[in-house]
């Protein structure tokens, strides 16, 4: 086939909307952030930029190190929660006949194209203190009550507005992160490799764990990586099912761009928390170039 | 419940998927340490029965047995059956060691005994100096042998085998069938062979069972298979065959006579077809058993001194010449306008030349050559 960036104009003419789309919206923001970062605060809106670190410094007090911190643990354990509700949905499509699959395919994405408002509104409405969950377990008390058993007064568990229900959002909204990924990886395995397994004595878990699992690993690394990402950086959902302590990084920010007024600081923690991404994608390339010699065909 | 010399039996065994019926009512016994092979085209339901015997798949109906035992519902990882896949499915993350060392991790086999074991497989299959390697630096025909170690370290009671030549070159092929054939040979583990190609079930296999649409059509040695073929599917779809459809006039002991209109004549049995009922009747004639003959314009039809009735001769005209090498294939047109086709053998390295296009022929052909085919 011709090589199509061997003709200049063709390749620069179809490349330019692209690259100065880029550049508008994304290099010359990210750059003035960047320079707020090293800014100081001199009056209501005005900031001068004076290189200083002061801001990165005000990171390290041990209040916004426990945001972080805590964002870490909450994006870690929705990760983790993630794969492991992910795994069998994954392997269950793989193995579903073309029209099973497409319907699986669709269930998982539907949550996808409904708005994230809704669904965290739909969250609360189920777990709040007279929501689904709660009426519905003061139904059973009740109906035990009357069979004369010593119950004592309903009290509503406590679902909403705790680290609980961050992460049960966070888990509701990244589950097809991990899904698709995981998807794409299994489907593409030789399903041969996996009768060989059962052919030579295996069993259905030995054979997930010996060869499922090794042959999947680059899906099941790009899964965590683009789960951990965006759970790490999730604004609304810890914002509206998180209560006071539970505050993530993101809502940090925030408070700083609006309540606090301090531009400067909030710039800060957006590049700390871009660094720490990158920090994770470098991991992931390190261990994909690692396992590639093993991968390669 | 069976007798001993029988490794693999298997009863009315029906496979339906919705309404597919991809195999139906096959039985068939498989003898101990016989190399074994399931023939048929594609779709014929011979890999859906080699997968019902490895366990991949659940028979519908029928029962098959494995040294006396009944597996039927037995998963495939309790079966002491192994197979070699088509796709040869080499884990690719393990090197040639660990993946023929794989299977023994479950056979409760001491690991001290292990390493033996994988290295007699390897060197069984000429591998033992590449157990290092990982897949990837191999070729398609050592992926195989690291397929067929993996599979006769566990010294399975039968090695199944899905189609274990289609993935190779032509030369690598034709070696590979004599050292499969040697292999089972030195090992005498039963092998069961699925393949489409009769060239390579007649080659290796000691006896063929040949399928069609789900159906058992017919179970015999290779020879016997082509000499004597049970039905027009069988004549045909085992080497070529000119087909003949007729009525049978004469049935004696001792010779029997066809009245063919496709043919333009009658066809001498010097045997007797005992008893073949039935109007419609097919004759086959293998190409190589027709002997061809310069016809002079105004001779008389040349009968042989030997068999004076016992010959079939009808005339024809050369249309069509396949030069093959070893052999040449001539496509003749009958007086009627049938074609036929002879085969025959360049035995001097200039007798090719004797018949040429257009070449006005008798073709000849003794009373025990053509098989007489009822359905």
């Amino acid at each position: 086939m011709q090589d199509w960036r061997e003709d200049k104009t063709f390749f620069g003419a179809t490349i330019a909307l692209p690259v100065i789309w880029f550049m508008i919206f994304f290099v010359v923001p990210m750059a003035i952030v960047w320079a707020y970062s090293v800014g100081e605060n001199v009056g209501p809106v005005d900031i001068a930029i004076t290189g200083t670190f002061a801001n990165y410094a005000k990171a390290f007090s041990p209040e916004v190190l426990k945001v972080m911190g805590d964002s870490v643990v909450l994006a870690f354990i929705t990760t983790i929660i993630c794969l492991v509700v992910a795994f069998p949905v994954a392997l269950a499509m793989t193995f579903a006949d073309e029209k099973q699959k497409m319907w699986l395919l669709l269930l998982v994405m539907l949550p996808f194209w409904t708005n994230l408002l809704i669904r965290t509104y739909a969250l609360i409405a189920v777990m709040r203190t007279s929501g689904v969950i709660n009426s519905g377990l003061e139904g059973v008390h009740g109906l035990l009550a009357l069979t004369g058993l010593p119950m004592g007064t309903f009290e509503p568990l406590p679902l909403l507005y705790n680290k609980f229900a961050v992460v049960v959002g966070l888990v509701y909204v990244h589950l097809p992160f991990m899904v698709l990924p995981l998807y794409a990886a299994l489907d593409r395995l030789d399903k041969s490799l996996i009768e060989a397994s059962l052919d030579l004595g295996a069993g259905h878990l030995e054979t997930i764990r010996r060869i499922i699992v090794p042959l999947a690993a680059p899906g099941i690394a790009a899964g965590l990586v683009i789960t951990f990402i965006p759970a790490l950086g999730a604004y609304l959902t810890p914002d509206l099912l998180g209560g006071p302590d539970d505050l993530m990084i993101a809502s940090l920010i925030e408070r700083q761009f609006k309540r606090a007024n301090d531009w400067p600081f909030g710039a800060a923690l957006s590049f700390i928390l871009m660094y720490i991404t990158l920090i994770f994608f470098a991991i992931r390339a390190f261990m994909e170039r690692k396992g590639g010699k093993v991968g390669a065909h | 419940m069976s007798d001993r010399d029988t490794i693999i039996r298997v009863e009315e065994v029906t496979k339906r998927y919705g309404k597919v019926t991809a195999v139906d009512r096959v039985t068939l016994e498989i003898p101990r340490g016989e190399f074994f092979a399931l023939l048929g085209p594609s779709g014929c339901g011979k890999t859906t029965l080699l997968r019902m015997l490895a366990g991949f798949e659940m028979p519908s109906e029928g029962k098959i047995f494995i040294d006396g035992v009944d597996v039927s519902t037995i998963p495939p990882n309790k079966r002491p059956v192994n197979m070699v896949f088509q796709s040869y499915a080499v884990f690719p993350h393990m090197t040639v060691f660990e993946n023929v060392a794989y299977g023994l991790k479950f056979d409760n086999v001491a690991k001290a005994d292990q390493y033996g074991r994988v290295m007699a497989a390897l060197a069984d299959v000429k591998l033992d100096h590449l157990a290092e390697r990982k897949p990837d630096q191999m070729s398609g025909g050592q992926r195989q042998r690291v397929a067929l170690a993996r599979a006769l370290v566990k010294k399975p009671k039968v090695l199944l085998l899905d189609e274990p030549l289609s993935a190779l070159d032509a030369k690598l092929r034709e070696a590979m069938r004599f050292e499969l054939a040697e292999l089972q040979d030195k090992i005498g583990i039963t092998f069961v062979m699925v393949t489409h190609d009769q060239d390579e079930a007649l080659a290796m296999a000691c006896r063929c069972a040949v399928m069609d649409r789900g159906k058992l059509m017919q179970t015999a040695t290779p020879s016997n298979l082509y000499e004597f073929p049970a039905n027009k599917f069988v004549a045909d779809f085992i080497g070529s065959v000119n087909l003949f459809e007729g009525t049978l006039e004469v049935d004696e002991p001792d010779h029997a006579i066809v009245q063919s209109e496709e043919l333009g004549g009658r066809i001498f049995f010097d045997h007797g077809v005992s008893g073949a009922g039935g109007e419609k009747m097919w004759v086959g004639i293998r190409p190589e058993k027709i002997e061809l003959l310069k016809r002079e314009e105004g001779s008389t039809p040349p009968t042989p001194e030997d068999a004076p009735s016992g010959c079939n001769v009808t005339a024809g005209t050369i249309r069509q010449i396949s030069y093959l090498g070893s052999e040449s294939i001539y496509e003749i047109d009958l007086i009627n306008g049938r074609r036929m086709q002879v085969s025959r053998p360049n035995l001097s390295r200039w007798d090719q030349e004797d018949f040429t296009w257009d070449d006005e022929v008798w073709l000849r052909w003794h009373g025990d050559s053509p098989v007489l085919l009822q359905s």
